[in-house]
């Protein structure tokens, strides 16, 4: 068998949220956020064992509503964000809240599993990042690579910056943004930059992409129309600290480089629906995954415009040999830009897709009906980028 | 005699016989194979060499009988007897020809001594008739001697008196302008004197002679030099001057110096006339480069101006131009080169200069100047050329080229192996190839134009769905009528345009036209330059041009009229199924082409046009497609759903979709056959439908309703997903209405259900929903080609809807079709 068979797990509801455990560089792990309106809502933490191929999952209850985004603290595994909405007096209204797992949940679920299935663990409330005034939270993004303590929550058409403080238990605004213009302006998404020393944020609101200076909490650029419709999802680049990846309901990816955003750099069009997610992977920016309404899953090479157009970087030292030089752009010289691999394992919309934090070669995609799906890079991609 | 020598004869003669018998027969043997019989060496063999009687007698007394020895002797004595018999004729027969051989051969003897005495008798005369001979030659041979001598005389005393008469004979000739017969004198006494110059006397008459030569060569030489007078007399003199060895070289130069002058005016006033324009590089005959090299650059930084305007230089036209170029300057050039060659070639060839080498060096001083001038003369001429911008009418131009071609064709006769009409033919090729380019941006500008006005009339009446959903149903009938006249019209227009320019250009290979026989236009002009560059090429532009208004119009979203996108598709779709083949055909029978260079294929073109309709459809679904889902999006995303009061109707955004998309129906069926449809149930109204799809709803409300089962739910629908082919949203459609429609409806419901998914429903909003659904479903089966596809997709929209319903209790299905049939 060339490449292993995708890994399978079904969850009971229907779902949205879907995040690796950022903090986690050990266990492959994700975490998974349901979204029922009539029952409890569950947090699934599903470990992905690589060498048996299982998968162990626990639950934690989530009573607080049904979960829109879920956000793993990048320096503690027990501490996540999710953006739920609550039903009250008739009226939804979106939250976002901190939490933390309760410690035991590791252990009490080897000692008895099926007895966790019936009796999950309830999440322990941090504190609520809530701001009436501020309207309904879209998303929080945490401090890429940050110690936990900063995070920016998306609502209606603020982006506030939070501080977390006394053991997470407290969060205050430090700063705000507000997008002002014509009508009802609403943050969609967004993308916290690793780049500039975590300073800019992006955010996607209707078919515009906007860049924002923390320090100032200030436009710095703004993609008119990056999209013909709404842009749903973004992501930074992990290795060239210009270059974006974004996706919309005009089903089509597209890369920006937004020191010059007239056109885009680079454009996919292998969607047949609109695409809600776009992933770059950590450690291989070539790499891409995109997730879409259409039930797909593409995963992309795009070698172009990744951080190593010409192979791995290794190679230019071995190259400083004329004859060799010669020989190597021969066997390297035909990776081109190219869709990797088109997973059809879903069989409902794919709103959410994550590489995980602990394997570069794993990633993961949720389903609307709960179906979550890990796949693994394909080992000949795999050898040629490592080789 | 015979009695007695017969037996005598008889024994040795009969052995004799026997044994010449024996060798007849072997002999015989002997020259055709070896003796056969063995049994020869026999002795009682009668018939063999070694036959011993004695011992035959004893084998034959010892072995036979006495009947048989009795019958063997008969035997015997017959055969003797026979051989006897045969031994006598033959002798009889060799004695007689002996006896006649003997008389013969002396009656032969005594004939020979007779004819001896009569050759003794004819020898005595012949010796008495030389001796009389040869006396009276004796006698003759003084008279004769003196007689030759005496004529002898008489000659020499006769050159004498012509010698000297001859200086009185020049001078009469000179004076009567007999410059010939002068010429012709002195030169048959030229080499006597010549000899005899020692003699003081004849040297005083070759004096005479040389002074006047010379002063007749001097009156030669100027009547050459004022040139005034008649071919025919110029020709005498140089004849006579160059049997005066007067350098031939010379002559030439003086001769075509002359002749330049007066060709030179010529090209002055043809300067003239396109002087005005590009002042630069006229004079400069050496200039080649620059002119070419500012040609090209000031025609098209003027071009703007001359398409307006009558260009300042083209007061005269082009075949003015060229007329007065031939008539003027070829004609004249045609005129020097005969003359030229009547004086210098021809006669030299024939006479005693021919030695000289003169025809070549008269040759090849003619081919110089020929060049030279004919380079001046090309020079303007295409300058003249390039100022021929406007495509109007070409015939114009054929006729200019046509008559600068065959005026060359003259100078080419006169002159074989002159680069000249090669040049010619050159520049005609090029003007060709520049007036193809010229037609063919030509066409592509009346394209873009035909296009723009086909998008005014779009947009003028307000045709396009855009109109439409402004003025309503009442415009969408209107839209129609004008498609496919629009679609008819601007196929037609730029058929008849294709075809008055094949037309135009096909004057370049009537045949008429002394050039259209050139190779190049027999072969590379039809294939490469009209078929290729052409015809290939605008259909080429077409697809290109149609494929540009997705690409540009994807991003900025509708500033292409979606009617023009399903317009252009249709046309590109009437490209690949007939117009490109036609248009070829066309090309092919007009041209004759013979494609030697391998040419596109009509099939290339046509999968080309199929792509590009293909595109532009595509295109126009997602555009329109898009439109509806941006209604329905809206319309999800700005109501509350959670609290909306208990429906009453149908939302009015889903009868504007229900609207929208019947008159883009009607727009897609004005210009697309219907198409296939997957087989209806029996009867697909309504009634029938509402029975399914209540039936099928509740089955799912039922289950996602009792709060026990939400796994059940999912394994439904997973199930119903299994049997179910996946769908693709913007997938490409056919070339039919019910796959276009299909496709518009696809991307307008998907977009709803994914807008459901992201809200929270109350109850009512549940059922605002399921009304919403069933008004679609009542109207939309219809224009799809497979209507499980949208009982499907609406099915996932409730079911999606009761999902995200906090208090799912669905509507009565009684209520629902009540609500959707009071509309």
């Amino acid at each position: 068998m060339e490449d292993d068979a995708p890994v399978i797990y079904g969850l009971e509801f229907q779902a949205r949220a879907l995040t690796a455990q950022t903090a986690e560089t050990d266990a492959v792990r994700f975490l998974v956020g349901t979204q029922s309106l009539k029952f409890d809502n569950q947090i699934h933490i599903i470990d992905f064992d690589d060498e048996n191929n299982i998968i162990n999952k626990n639950v934690l209850l989530h009573q607080a509503g049904e979960i829109w985004h879920i956000g793993a603290s990048p320096a503690d595994k027990a501490v996540l964000t999710t953006c739920y909405n609550k039903t009250s007096d008739s009226r939804v209204v979106s939250c976002a809240a901190v939490w933390r797992m309760p410690s035991d949940w590791e252990t009490g679920n080897h000692e008895s599993p099926d007895e966790s299935a019936h009796n999950p663990q309830t999440l322990e409330l941090l504190c609520h990042l809530d701001d009436s005034t501020h309207g309904n939270a879209a998303c929080v993004l945490w401090e890429p690579m940050g110690d936990g303590k900063r995070m920016i929550s998306l609502a209606d058409n603020h982006a506030l910056l939070w501080d977390l403080q006394e053991s997470s238990t407290q969060a205050t605004v430090s700063s705000t943004a507000t997008l002002e213009g014509k009508g009802q302006l609403k943050f969609t998404s967004g993308k916290w930059s690793p780049h500039h020393n975590c300073s800019q944020l992006a955010t996607a609101n209707d078919t515009a992409i906007r860049g924002w200076d923390l320090r100032t909490m200030s436009q710095i650029y703004c993609i008119e129309n990056a999209h013909g419709q709404l842009v749903r999802d973004l992501d930074f680049n992990p290795n060239r600290q210009y270059y974006l990846a974004s996706c919309g309901d005009d089903c089509k990816v597209k890369f920006w480089d937004v020191r010059s955003v007239q056109e885009p750099v680079k454009t996919l069009e292998e969607h047949s629906h609109w695409v809600w997610s776009v992933r770059y992977n950590h450690s291989h920016d070539q790499l891409v995954l995109t997730a879409s309404s259409d039930s797909r899953l593409i995963l992309s090479n795009m070698v172009s415009i990744s951080s190593e157009p010409f192979g791995h970087l290794v190679d230019d030292e071995e190259l400083s040999e004329g004859e060799e030089l010669h020989q190597e752009d021969k066997g390297k010289e035909p990776l081109k830009d190219s869709v990797v691999s088109t997973y059809e394992e879903h069989e409902d919309s794919v709103y959410a897709a994550e590489w995980s934090s602990a394997d570069p070669w794993l990633f993961a995609s949720l389903s609307y009906d709960g179906r979550l799906v890990i796949n693994r890079v394909p080992r000949a991609l795999k050898y040629r980028i490592l080789l | 005699m015979d009695e007695g020598s017969v037996p005598v004869a008889e024994d040795p003669g009969r052995r004799r016989r026997v044994h010449g018998m024996l060798k007849i027969y072997y002999g015989l043997n002997e020259e055709g194979k070896a003796p056969e019989q063995p049994e020869s060496l026999d002795p009682c063999d009668i018939n063999g060499p070694h036959f011993d009687p004695e011992l035959y007698l004893n084998k034959l007394r010892r072995e036979c009988s006495l009947t048989e020895l009795m019958d063997q002797e008969t035997c015997m004595v017959r055969q003797i007897r026979s051989l006897d018999s045969d031994m006598q004729t033959l002798v009889y027969e060799n004695y007689n020809k002996f006896i006649s051989a003997t008389d013969t051969i002396r009656k032969m003897k005594n004939d020979f001594k007779k004819m001896e005495d009569e050759m003794d008798c004819l020898s005595a005369n012949m010796a008495a008739i030389t001796e009389f001979s040869a006396r009276i030659s004796g006698t003759l041979q003084d008279q004769h001697a003196q007689i030759t001598k005496l004529s002898g005389v008489h000659t020499l005393l006769r050159k004498l008196q012509f010698l000297f008469e001859l200086p009185a004979r020049l001078n009469k000739c000179l004076e009567l302008q007999a410059y010939a017969q002068a010429v012709n004198t002195h030169r048959r006494a030229r080499c006597v004197l010549q000899q005899y110059s020692h003699l003081p006397s004849f040297k005083g008459i070759q004096d005479d002679c040389h002074a006047i030569m010379d002063k007749l060569a001097q009156e030669l030489r100027q009547k050459f030099r004022d040139g005034g007078s008649s071919a025919k007399d110029l020709s005498e003199c140089v004849e006579l001057l160059l049997q005066l060895d007067e350098p031939a070289e010379e002559l030439c130069d003086k001769f075509l110096s002359h002749a330049r002058s007066r060709l030179e005016s010529d090209l002055q006033g043809l300067e003239a006339e396109i002087r005005p324009y590009p002042s630069t590089a006229t004079k400069d005959a050496s200039a080649h480069g620059l002119s070419s090299a500012t040609a090209p650059g000031s025609p098209t930084d003027g071009s703007p101006k001359n398409s307006s305007l009558p260009s300042p230089a083209s007061n005269t036209d082009i075949l003015e131009f060229i007329d007065r170029g031939c008539n003027e300057f070829v004609s004249s050039l045609c005129l020097v080169i005969t003359s030229y060659q009547e004086l210098f070639i021809n006669h030299a060839q024939k006479g005693e200069l021919a030695s000289k080498n003169i025809p070549q060096m008269a040759n090849g001083k003619l081919h110089a100047f020929v060049d030279d001038l004919a380079a001046r003369y090309f020079m303007l001429v295409e300058r003249r050329i390039q100022e021929e911008k406007g495509v109007g009418d070409n015939s114009l131009l054929v006729r200019a080229l046509d008559r600068f071609h065959r005026r060359l064709q003259a100078v080419a006769k006169l002159l074989p192996g002159s680069a000249v009409p090669n040049k010619g033919t050159e520049i005609v090729i090029r003007a060709a190839t520049e007036r193809v380019k010229q037609y063919l941006s030509a066409l592509q500008s009346f394209y873009m134009d035909s296009l723009t006005d086909v998008r005014q009339a779009l947009a003028t009446p307000r045709l396009s769905v855009a109109g439409t959903s402004v003025a309503g149903p009442a415009s969408g009938r209107d839209a129609p009528t004008s498609l496919p006249e629009l679609l008819s019209s601007l196929s037609a227009s730029i058929l008849n345009q294709i075809k008055s320019v094949l037309a135009s250009v096909h004057l370049f290979t009537a045949k008429d036209i002394t050039f259209s026989n050139k190779p190049y236009f027999k072969g590379e002009f039809c294939s490469q330059g009209v078929r290729e560059s052409l015809v290939v090429s605008f259909i080429k532009f077409v697809c290109q041009s149609s494929r540009q208004f997705c690409e540009t119009a994807g991003d900025k979203g509708g500033s292409t009229p979606p009617a023009l996108l399903l317009l252009l598709s249709r046309l590109c779709l009437e490209y690949e199924t007939s117009t490109i083949s036609y248009i070829l055909t066309l090309t092919d029978e007009q041209f004759l082409v013979q494609h030697h260079s391998p040419v596109t294929p009509v099939t290339t073109l046509c999968a080309e046009a199929r792509e590009a309709a293909q595109k532009l459809l595509n295109h126009y679904v997602k555009v329109q497609g898009l439109i509806i889902s941006q209604m329905l999006r809206k319309s999800v995303e700005t109501r509350d759903w959670v609290n909306t009061i208990e429906p009453r109707n149908v939302r009015a955004v889903m009868k504007r979709v229900v609207e929208d998309t019947t008159s883009i129906d009607v727009q897609v069926g004005l210009l697309y056959e219907e198409g296939v449809r997957k087989a209806h149930s029996s009867d697909s109204s309504k009634r029938t439908f509402s029975v399914y799809s209540s039936s099928r709803q509740q089955a799912r409300y039922a289950a996602s309703y009792t709060p026990s089962a939400p796994m059940d739910t999912n394994l439904l629908s997973n199930i119903h997903k299994l049997f179910s082919e996946r769908i693709d949203i913007f997938s490409s459609v056919e070339f039919n209405k019910v796959s276009v429609m299909t496709g518009i409806i696809k991307i307008s419901l998907k977009t709803f259900l994914e807008c459901v998914r992201l809200r929270t429903f109350g109850r009512y909003g549940l059922q605002q929903i399921q009304v919403d659904c069933h008004y679609l479903q009542m109207y939309l089966w219809r224009f799809v080609s497979d209507e499980n596809l949208v009982h499907f997709l609406l099915d996932e929209i409730v079911g999606s809807a009761a999902h995200r319903c906090l208090d799912p209790a669905p509507m009565e299905q009684s209520v629902i079709e009540v609500i959707c049939e009071r509309g």
